[in-house]
């Protein structure tokens, strides 16, 4: 065991290529601190779900190093095991079992024995609100009591660092309010350490302490929620032009923007600019004016608070929906979604 | 009790649980036998009477032919619910745990023997009702048993090895299309060896499933020869513990591609 204040996860320049020469990590390096909530957020195929497969000692890396709970991901997979709980996107609790016996054998695997094992699984049944549907087979259960029996499983064996890989992807809003506030009790719990990724940014912004954005296989920024946010100083100014710009026109009307008062960071990405402007409403007459000097027309105008996507946009380069498609496609491509 | 035996026994336990619950799915697995058994055993009732089967009724000489056959077409289906449990995220949850990757195969193996061992003797209790007759008594019927057990432990552990592997359905139906049909007449499921060409005959010798029945037949004859009996079953054992090997083996190359 380390001292208490090693890090819970530390992964160095993980490196991992599928066959197909598809690169799924990049140079990965992330530092969670015990008893914290740390969100990996990403779009779809930024290197999410392999980063926990690694931690979680399902995969092996290209190379690179990894420790969980001070133990080595690689060297000791057996120590970190005893160590982790894992609520995969896929958690495949036994459908023809109910939620009880599925309980039951995740405790024995853990060396879970008789009384002991009864009660934990009764606190867990009680805590999930699971109690009622104990005895029925868990092919029953509604989406949202499926993601609480995983979550469930995860935590039988009272582990020192928690994963939850996309917790509420596929859960109606209800559910997912429901799962927010149960990750979030579990947060303040014991010292538990929670490593979550999300495609969310609302999920991220919510329930994580530190967050790091990922991007093609590696974290491109990282900081708390605020900090991330506070970063982009002032407000974001998004316009809809009515005709995309060619690449000519946009460094035009880059150079001119940004020598505006009050504006910075310009954006232009076909039909839409996104800037930032230490004030946000009074940007945006100069920016119209601009524009109509420049002879191009504008068909809307918003002023926001700087949010996550905002952020991603700044340190992706692209907009967040648009990589969470571009991914997506690029993963239907290439036949398979991992 | 050491963690590996316990924990094989939790794994084994999951299994057989599924099994006791979907009762028709046990029943319909008994349909395929009971055809082979009474249609086949009616249609060809007369081959006897070409000789070399060592008894006067067809039945009797069927009856291994169908259990060691049924072993191989129950089993080599196994890597089908492994691949189910792949895309369910079942074998990686357990993957992340503290069990043994032996374990989790050997649950299988556990699992998929008992079942086997519970249908071969389904099997030679509905030959009994139809009218065959066991000279070699519990003793001979008991290692036919174990020779069909043992059989179906080879297949049942390459169709789990191959569904790691592949993870696809299509392959392991094309795979098991093609290997069932010859497997079975490559062997002396249905006809005396004296009466198959000699070629054919050649082959069968060292096609398992015809290992299987040897060691069967012989041990349920009135005569047995323990030679035979030793010889298959020993090869048998040996390919099992190979195929299952191999089996707990594929997890590493089913983890580089997770």
């Amino acid at each position: 065991m380390g001292s208490t204040r090693a890090p819970a996860v530390e992964a160095r320049q993980l490196i991992k290529t599928y066959p197909g020469d598809v690169t799924a990590l990049n140079g990965m390096d992330i530092t969670v601190e015990p008893g914290t909530v740390f969100g990996l957020l990403g779009p779809n195929g930024a290197g999410k779900s392999t980063t926990v497969k690694i931690l979680t000692t399902l995969a092996r890396p290209d190379s690179g190093t990894a420790t969980v709970a001070g133990h080595d991901v690689l060297r000791h997979p057996d120590r970190v095991r005893r160590t982790i709980g894992v609520v995969a996107q896929n958690s495949g609790a036994d459908p023809t079992a109910t939620g009880r016996e599925n309980l039951q054998l995740q405790g024995r695997l853990y060396g879970l024995r008789g009384a002991a094992l009864a009660k934990r699984v009764d606190e867990l049944l009680d805590r999930f609100t699971l109690a009622d549907a104990a005895k029925r087979p868990v092919k029953g259960y509604s989406g949202g009591m499926r993601r609480r029996l995983d979550v469930a499983l995860g935590l039988v064996h009272r582990p020192e660092v928690l994963f939850l890989d996309e917790p509420t992807t596929g859960l109606d809003p209800e559910a997912r309010t429901a799962m927010w506030d149960e990750i979030g009790r579990l947060a303040g719990e014991e010292g538990l350490t929670i490593l979550l990724t999300t495609h969310y940014l609302e999920e991220a912004d919510r329930l994580a302490e530190r967050i790091a954005i990922v991007d093609r296989g590696r974290v491109v920024v990282e900081g708390t929620p605020d900090s991330l946010k506070g970063e982009l100083r002032g407000d974001a100014v998004h316009l809809e032009l009515r005709e995309a710009v060619g690449d000519a026109g946009r460094t035009l009307l880059r150079n001119t923007l940004v020598g505006l008062p009050g504006v910075r960071e310009v954006l232009v990405d076909g039909r839409r600019v996104s800037a930032r402007a230490d004030d946000g409403a009074a940007a945006v007459p100069v920016l119209l004016a601009a524009f109509e000097r420049a002879g191009v027309g504008v068909a809307s105008a918003t002023v926001a608070r700087p949010s996550l996507d905002d952020v991603y946009l700044r340190y992706a380069g692209r907009r967040y929906a648009e990589a969470d498609a571009n991914s997506t496609e690029r993963l239907a491509v290439a036949g398979g979604a991992r | 009790m050491s963690t590996a035996v316990s924990q094989t026994w939790y794994m084994t336990q999951r299994q057989l649980m599924v099994f006791a619950r979907q009762p028709a799915f046990a029943i319909i697995t008994l349909i395929q036998p009971v055809i082979w058994l009474f249609l086949f055993g009616n249609l060809f009732k007369k081959v006897v009477e070409l000789g070399g089967f060592g008894t006067t009724s067809y039945l009797d000489y069927l009856v291994p032919g169908v259990v060691v056959m049924s072993a191989l077409s129950s089993n080599m289906w196994a890597g089908m619910g492994t691949l189910e449990e792949i895309q369910r995220g079942t074998l990686n949850r357990f993957l992340t745990t503290p069990v043994s990757r032996a374990a989790l195969m050997n649950g299988n193996v556990v699992n998929n023997g008992l079942v086997t061992a519970l249908q071969s003797a389904i099997i030679v209790l509905l030959g009994l009702l139809g009218g065959a007759d066991y000279p070699g008594g519990i003793g001979g019927i008991a290692i036919l048993i174990v020779a069909s057990v043992l059989l179906g432990t080879i297949f049942g552990a390459l169709s789990n090895a191959l569904g790691m592997l592949v993870q696809q359905r299509e392959s392991i139906i094309g795979i098991n299309t093609f290997l069932l049909l010859p497997l079975t007449f490559l062997s002396s499921a249905f006809m005396a060896p004296s009466q198959m060409p000699s070629w054919m005959r050649h082959i069968a010798d060292f096609n398992p499933l015809n290992w299987a029945m040897v060691a069967g037949r012989s041990a349920m004859s009135e005569h047995p020869d323990w030679g035979d009996v030793l010889s298959r079953g020993g090869a048998l054992l040996a390919l099992a513990v190979t195929a299952v090997w191999l089996s707990i083996r594929t997890f590493r190359s089913y983890q580089r591609s997770v």
